[in-house]
């Protein structure tokens, strides 16, 4: 939608922002989850294990973002609204005695319902429109749960200490180990779900809608049906991240759920490790986590808190320096060493694609 | 009866400010097609400066309007400088991103700062005043955010609309590229347009502290009520934008005398309606 403005300049072709990239290989994959499980291994703190916890809920959560914003091109500012809707169902649901493995289960086509209905008039809109309509959608369920009585207004949910066991998904609070490892697998559950997204047709095709909108339509691609697609499978991705850590801190409210800094916070994470990269959000939560931990430590009881200082500064920084995030600086140092690997052996060295050829040819 | 017409009144009043806050986004947009979402941080720097000058030099917020205005046009320029200015051209991700991350470094700097704590300026001079007319009672405070808050309106309006500057940098938003032709510099236009939003926030924070108070978080309720108000008044319209602030702050007043926990909800769905309804806005043509 071009805008009819009295001082609106036409839209001049802009650099597009991100290239195509291979989508992870198996080894690729097996590598990091190998290194997830062994954390909790080589670090057998508490704290260090609460980290990872949070570092794995928040990548699931960023992932399901980038899957939006990243590869689909729909930069979401409301990502708490589906995060929210996982925690608020699986909390209700648990105190009405169900179990959390059903709860968290029939959260996410809820929170996916929730995202094509958001993004069913939304995406009609581009680029800011939409973005500040996402914040505005979120905001406004955010008000309607903190004043509307039924949901716990500002209150909240606390949620019942039961028997420490896999099938109530609660476990003792001295070892927070089976927490983490439940954590890997709803991340390991929803990286696939993405994975798979990405490798078939709807993949390329939310890609080309991504890098020229008109040119996709032009093709004969249904704009409109995969972009909600991608907002489903992001919605219930995020839910999936709320589900689970309802489950971990036993309580919900609003901020806590549904805030826009929570939305921001998983925009943020994806910016700062790799937007529209595969394994960028997930090491960008854990790095603004682990910031989050030192700075709390370092300024507790000040009243001040470092960590949004930071958080913008590295934000803005990333940015302006490195569009790729932290991942393309990570791949940039790695480049010369595979190199040097490949001229050993080989193998992998197959050019990247060519931008969109397979859905413009 | 009284009730409502004192919330239209008061709406019509603070609805000044909207517009003040509003006319700077629009602008930004209207030119650059730059969304700033740190446009509500501003407004709170511009809070902040006129509290510690009351603080620590002791003026009234009426006085401390030039400092907040030229203090927050020239964070604007050194915004546009070191972060805006470097993505121009770049994806609309990455502006979008770029303004957002300015606004949670601002809003972590006043909290880093100045701890989260809310200051207030005490009996502001404009406090004293207090008319009635009729059963409408209408404060000081409420009059000279008003009547500032139009006038710089009305100043930013007359420099884009009226002087030679201002067609300039209305040419450089329109076609950078025949502009530069003409010798106008659409990066030097650029970073007029943020000094220009820069000294309107300031201008409303500093008028914003007659009866507010200043904190971390304080414009966050601005901005989103600026977005409001400018694809209200159609996005990059600056007459547009001050017709739509007054129009938001009486809707405002009125939901507020109703319904106070959800005025900010009722302006966000005014928001949806507009830009799904109506894009081009309340004065805009196809």
């Amino acid at each position: 939608m071009s805008a009819p403005t009295v001082l609106h300049r036409p839209s001049p072709a802009r650099l597009r922002a991100f290239p195509v990239r291979r989508l992870p290989s198996w080894t690729t994959a097996v590598v990091i989850v190998a290194a997830l499980a062994a954390y909790p291994l080589v670090f057998a703190d508490s704290a260090a294990h609460n980290i990872g916890i949070l570092a794995l809920t928040f990548g699931i959560a960023a992932t399901g973002w980038n899957l939006l914003g990243g590869y689909a091109g729909q930069v979401s500012f409301g990502h708490a609204l589906y995060f929210g809707t996982g925690a608020y169902t699986t909390a209700l649901l648990v105190r009405d005695g169900w179990s959390p493995w059903l709860a968290i289960a029939l959260s996410l086509p809820l929170a996916a319902l929730f995202a094509a209905a958001v993004g069913w008039p939304c995406f009609r809109l581009r680029h800011h429109y939409y973005s500040i309509a996402t914040i505005a959608v979120a905001e406004i369920v955010f008000i309607l749960v903190t004043n509307l009585p039924g949901l716990g207004q500002a209150n909240g949910w606390e949620l019942p200490v039961v028997e420490p066991s896999l099938a109530n998904l609660q476990f003792s609070l001295l070892d927070k180990r089976p927490y983490y490892y439940v954590a890997l697998g709803f991340f390991c559950v929803a990286a696939l779900a993405v994975w798979l997204f990405l490798r078939g047709r709807a993949g390329n095709y939310v890609r080309a809608i991504r890098d020229d909108q008109v040119a996709a339509a032009a093709v004969g691609i249904d704009v409109h049906r995969y972009k909600l697609a991608a907002a489903a499978l992001s919605g219930a991705i995020t839910a999936l991240a709320g589900g689970f850590y309802v489950m971990y801190v036993l309580f919900v409210d609003p901020p806590s759920g549904l805030g826009l800094d929570l939305s921001v916070s998983f925009t943020l994470m994806a910016v700062l490790g790799g937007v529209g990269r595969f394994w960028g959000p997930l090491l960008g939560a854990w790095v603004l986590v682990f910031v989050q931990d030192l700075t709390r430590q370092e300024f507790s009881g000040s009243g001040r808190s470092v960590d949004l200082l930071l958080y913008g500064a590295l934000i803005v920084l990333v940015s302006i320096t490195e569009p790729g995030g932290l991942l393309a600086i990570l791949q940039r140092l790695w480049a010369p060493v595979a190199r040097r690997l490949g001229r050993a052996s080989r193998t992998e060295t197959d050019p990247e694609p060519v931008e969109s050829a397979e859905v413009k040819a | 009866m009284s009730d409502l017409l004192q919330s239209v009144v008061n709406g019509l009043l603070i609805g000044a400010v909207f517009a003040l806050v509003a006319v700077g986004l629009t602008l930004i947009y209207g030119v650059m097609d730059v969304i700033n979402f740190a446009h509500g941080e501003m407004v709170m720097l511009g809070m902040y400066t006129s509290f510690f000058a009351w603080s620590v030099l002791g003026l009234d917020p009426l006085w401390s309007i030039p400092l907040a205005g030229v203090s927050i046009a020239l964070t604007g320029l050194l915004m546009y400088v070191g972060a805006v200015g470097r993505v121009l051209g770049r994806s609309p991700l990455a502006q979008v991103i770029v303004t957002f991350g300015l606004q949670v470094f601002l809003r972590g700097l006043a909290q880093f700062l100045w701890t989260p704590n809310t200051r207030t300026i005490p009996r502001p001079w404009a406090a004293g005043l207090r008319w009635e007319i009729g059963p409408v009672i209408i404060g000081g405070p409420q009059v000279i955010m008003a009547v500032g808050a139009l006038l710089a309106t009305g100043a930013v309006a007359y420099f884009m609309n009226r002087t030679r500057l201002g067609g300039a940098v209305r040419a450089a938003g329109e076609d950078p590229a025949a502009a530069s032709l003409m010798g106008i510099d659409p990066r030097k236009m650029y970073a007029l347009c943020w000094v220009v939003a820069g000294l309107a926030t300031g201008v409303a924070g500093a008028l914003l502290m007659n009866s507010y108070s200043a904190s971390p978080t304080a414009g966050v309720s601005f901005v989103l009520m600026a977005f409001v108000v400018v694809a209200f008044g159609g996005f990059g319209s600056i007459t547009g934008a001050a017709l739509a602030g007054l129009l938001v702050g009486v809707a405002q007043g009125v939901v507020g005398l109703y319904a106070p926990s959800y005025t900010l909800a009722a302006a966000l769905a005014l928001y949806l309606v507009v830009v799904l309804v109506r894009p081009q806005g309340l004065l805009g043509t196809r």
